[in-house]
């Protein structure tokens, strides 16, 4: 801000809400200072904080500015750059993903599935056709055994289900105390057999928004399952591969129709619907109404005051499609028992470039901004 | 969540909408404040304000529980958070509250245990849990909340948890509405009134908003249409000359309020003779602390806390935002140095912060949103 600005803006802080007489009319005032927001928010990413916090490991604002300013300043190149789900590489879509969900174990899954089928959905978000996967495990000392098989046994299950081996691993055990019992990173290839350019960029205006089902399953059925809030709710998590869900959506649609696919994972649909908004330079407009949501997940949401768009999923994906392929992709999707409660949710506009808004159900309208961490319940 | 779906039905909306601007008497403008930060957040969530005619504003006012918390508090609670064997337990909203130090988030990626509970019985498990620890609880909120804490402190002393206490901020609603009523660079027509609040204190404390300062008030619901309506009903009575308090949210709110709450905080708490509120400076009776009776349990005493006053950065008007003096994007950090990401001010913190409401749910005019969502 330069001085001339600065005391203008301070001449005005000392008056009264309402227009000074002879200045610009408040509506041309706001426009300025929400340009040089926009401004402000264009510049390069920094990381303020001397230690990580929680909110860095969070899929919002704070995890982008650590990406690029931590990994993307060290390791920039061209394939990294575009910070898809995966990297493709002379036909191979190649891809990881680390895992450190607590509890290990909770209704309609575990961290062993949850690490095949992440990594699975990230080779397909790429419009891959996913073959093999690498596991490495991260073992806390006293960890039972018998966990080890329960997890061991359910990534079985899940590679068969989504048709990929596990061909690779490591083993380590820390000391206790080092690590919350097991984590575990899979790294995945496939094969990228269609001729697909799936993008964040390449979202046009006009086109179609689509989830491929109810959101925000997984990440309250987790939070649920932690025992410290006392809600119970009929939910289980959504976790499961996509990997044929995609395929018969690319399958439905022509060569190019389908622009984008990603799944919502950590920090949910509006994270993602931003990273389109954001690498596309549009704007996203969704409709409240149309977002798929079940009646449980909905109320714990309420309960805890937190929004169900940014809630992680682990079966979903947002789709962006041409519109005259929406009504395709979406009855291709709906014949899958995957995404038999997929639907349009929005479309793609021009303005606010990089700005999701949202068409509440009351008829108003507002920003679906990232959050900055984990969406932190109100209290009262 | 039919329940719920009712108070959010965009053609109830319409029609209420229509209804309110047909009060607006052409030519005047109206200001009104919704004290509770609860409410700003319905506001925004809702896209409320695009069911307003241009003549009526929304202040947002001091009813955010964290954004009145000073920076002072923050880091005393920060220096009990790293005293030995400590648990320092607080809701979420205020994990990311800077005080002169920094915030809980920053103190607890230094190394202190902090953690996040949604309510204070939580806190009291972990203590419970945890016998060899010091188990605090971070207690903020109006009287919304004070009752739950007061009820905690008694269960504790009733099982006989002696490794539990209550850093108190509690804070009161009146003093803080007759602040910024007293307040001369404002000017309001009437208020929404808070409804958690009253669902404890009743309606009977507003009588002299509306009988000194001759300002409707209504007690109103969280759901958008309770807004709405209440916006509507103060606007019936601007129009037939009348200033009284009403109650839109009799469906929660008894008019005297609940008796046993309040008997609950008085039993544990008495009035400060005066608190520091967060850009509105020192406000005298307007805070909660613990009696000497529960002084076992009272974190301020079992811990030498600094107590050090911290001056607001000099950039942050959080006090104007908090009177409604300046609307959000008024004030001179906004957007720029004070983001969610690096928030100067409280405002800019809590969801129910009237700046961080502003920030992430309505940055844009109302035109250019209009045109790009096609509506």
């Amino acid at each position: 801000m330069n001085a001339e600005e600065g005391t203008a803006l301070r001449a005005r802080g000392a008056g009264r809400a309402a227009p000074p007489e002879g200045g610009p009319p408040a509506a041309g005032r706001e426009e300025e200072v929400l340009e040089r927001i926009s401004r402000a928010r264009r510049r390069g990413a920094r990381v303020r904080e001397e230690r990580l916090t929680l909110a860095h490991g969070a899929g919002g604002k704070a995890t982008h500015t650590l990406i690029e300013a931590v990994f993307l300043e060290s390791f920039r190149n061209p394939l990294l750059e575009p910070l898809e789900d995966g990297a493709i590489v002379d036909g191979l879509a190649f891809t990881t993903d680390a895992f450190v969900v607590t509890p290990l174990f909770f209704p309609g899954g575990d961290i062993g599935d949850l690490a095949v089928n992440g990594t699975v959905n990230d080779l397909a978000m790429c419009g891959a056709h996913p073959r093999h996967l690498s596991a490495a495990f991260i073992l806390e000392e006293g960890f039972p055994v018998a966990d080890l098989r329960r997890i061991t046994a359910s990534m079985a299950r899940a590679a068969q289900a989504a048709g990929v081996s596990i061909v690779t691993g490591d083993t380590k055990v820390v000391e206790n105390g080092k690590a919350d019992g097991c984590y575990i990173t899979t790294s995945g290839i496939g094969v990228v057999e269609r001729p697909v350019r799936l993008s964040a960029a390449s979202a046009r205006p006009g086109d179609a928004v689509i989830v491929s089902g109810p959101v925000g399953e997984h990440g309250v059925t987790v939070m649920l399952a932690r025992g410290e809030l006392d809600i119970r709710a009929d939910v289980v998590s959504d976790t499961a591969p996509l990997n044929t869900l995609t395929a018969r959506l690319l399958d439905a649609c022509g060569d190019g129709e389908v622009r984008c696919l990603r799944d919502a994972t950590r920090g949910g649909v509006a994270t993602v619907v931003n990273e389109i908004a954001e690498s596309s330079r549009v704007a996203v407009v969704l409709e409240e109404g149309a977002i798929p949501v079940r009646p449980a997940v909905r109320g714990a949401c309420e309960l805890l005051g937190i929004d169900p768009l940014y809630v992680a999923c682990e079966g979903r994906m947002v789709a962006v499609v041409a519109r005259r392929s929406a009504e395709a992709a979406l009855a291709a999707l709906r014949s899958h028992p995957l995404g038999s409660q997929a639907a349009v949710v929005g479309w793609i506009g021009d303005d606010p470039p990089g700005l999701v808004l949202l068409k509440t159900a009351f008829g108003g309208t507002r920003i679906v901004d990232l959050l900055v961490g984990d969406p932190l319940p109100r209290i009262c | 969540m039919r329940f719920v779906d009712e108070y959010r039905d965009a053609g109830k909306a319409g029609a209420l909408a229509a209804r309110v601007a047909a009060l607006c008497e052409p030519g005047r403008s109206y200001k009104f404040m919704e004290v509770c930060g609860g409410h700003t957040h319905t506001i925004y969530r809702h896209g409320l304000t695009d069911h307003l005619p241009e003549a009526v504003t929304l202040v947002h006012g001091p009813g955010c529980p964290v954004c009145v918390i000073p920076m002072g508090r923050v880091d005393d609670a920060i220096h009990i958070a790293g005293q030995p064997d400590v648990i320092m337990t607080s809701f979420g909203d205020m994990m990311r509250v800077p005080g002169g130090t920094g915030s809980f988030l920053d103190a607890k990626a230094r190394g202190a245990d902090i953690r996040m509970v949604y309510s204070p019985l939580d806190a009291l498990k972990i203590a419970r849990e945890n016998p060899g620890r010091r188990v605090v609880f971070m207690a903020i909120g109006f009287e919304t909340t004070a009752p739950s804490t007061a009820m905690t402190v008694l269960r504790a002393r009733d099982e006989g948890i002696g490794n539990f206490s209550v850093f108190c901020n509690h804070v009161t609603i009146i003093p803080a509405v007759k602040a910024i009523l007293d307040s001369p660079d404002l000017r309001l027509d009437g208020f929404v009134g808070p409804g958690h609040v009253s669902a404890v204190i009743g309606c009977r404390p507003y009588g002299f908003i509306a009988r000194d300062y001759g300002k409707p008030l209504v007690v109103t619901g969280f759901e958008p249409l309770d807004v709405l309506h209440a916006v509507y009903r103060i606007l019936l009575q601007l129009d037939g000359g009348r200033a009284e308090v009403e109650n839109q949210y009799s469906r929660v709110v008894p008019w005297e309020g609940n008796p046993r709450a309040l008997e609950v905080i008085g039993e544990v708490m008495e009035l400060r003779p005066y608190f520091e509120w967060r850009g509105l400076g020192f406000i005298s009776h307007s805070a909660l602390r613990m009696r000497e009776e529960y002084a076992a349990f009272d974190a301020e005493r079992i811990f030498r806390i600094p107590g050090g006053r911290v001056a607001d950065p000099k950039a942050c008007q959080c006090g104007e935002v908090l009177k409604g003096v300046l609307r959000p994007w008024e004030c001179k950090v906004f957007g720029t140095a004070c983001t969610p990401e690096t928030p100067i001010g409280t405002c800019m913190v809590s969801s129910e912060g009237a700046c961080a409401a502003y920030y992430t749910f309505g940055r844009f005019s109302r035109e250019r949103v209009r045109e790009a969502t096609g509506g």
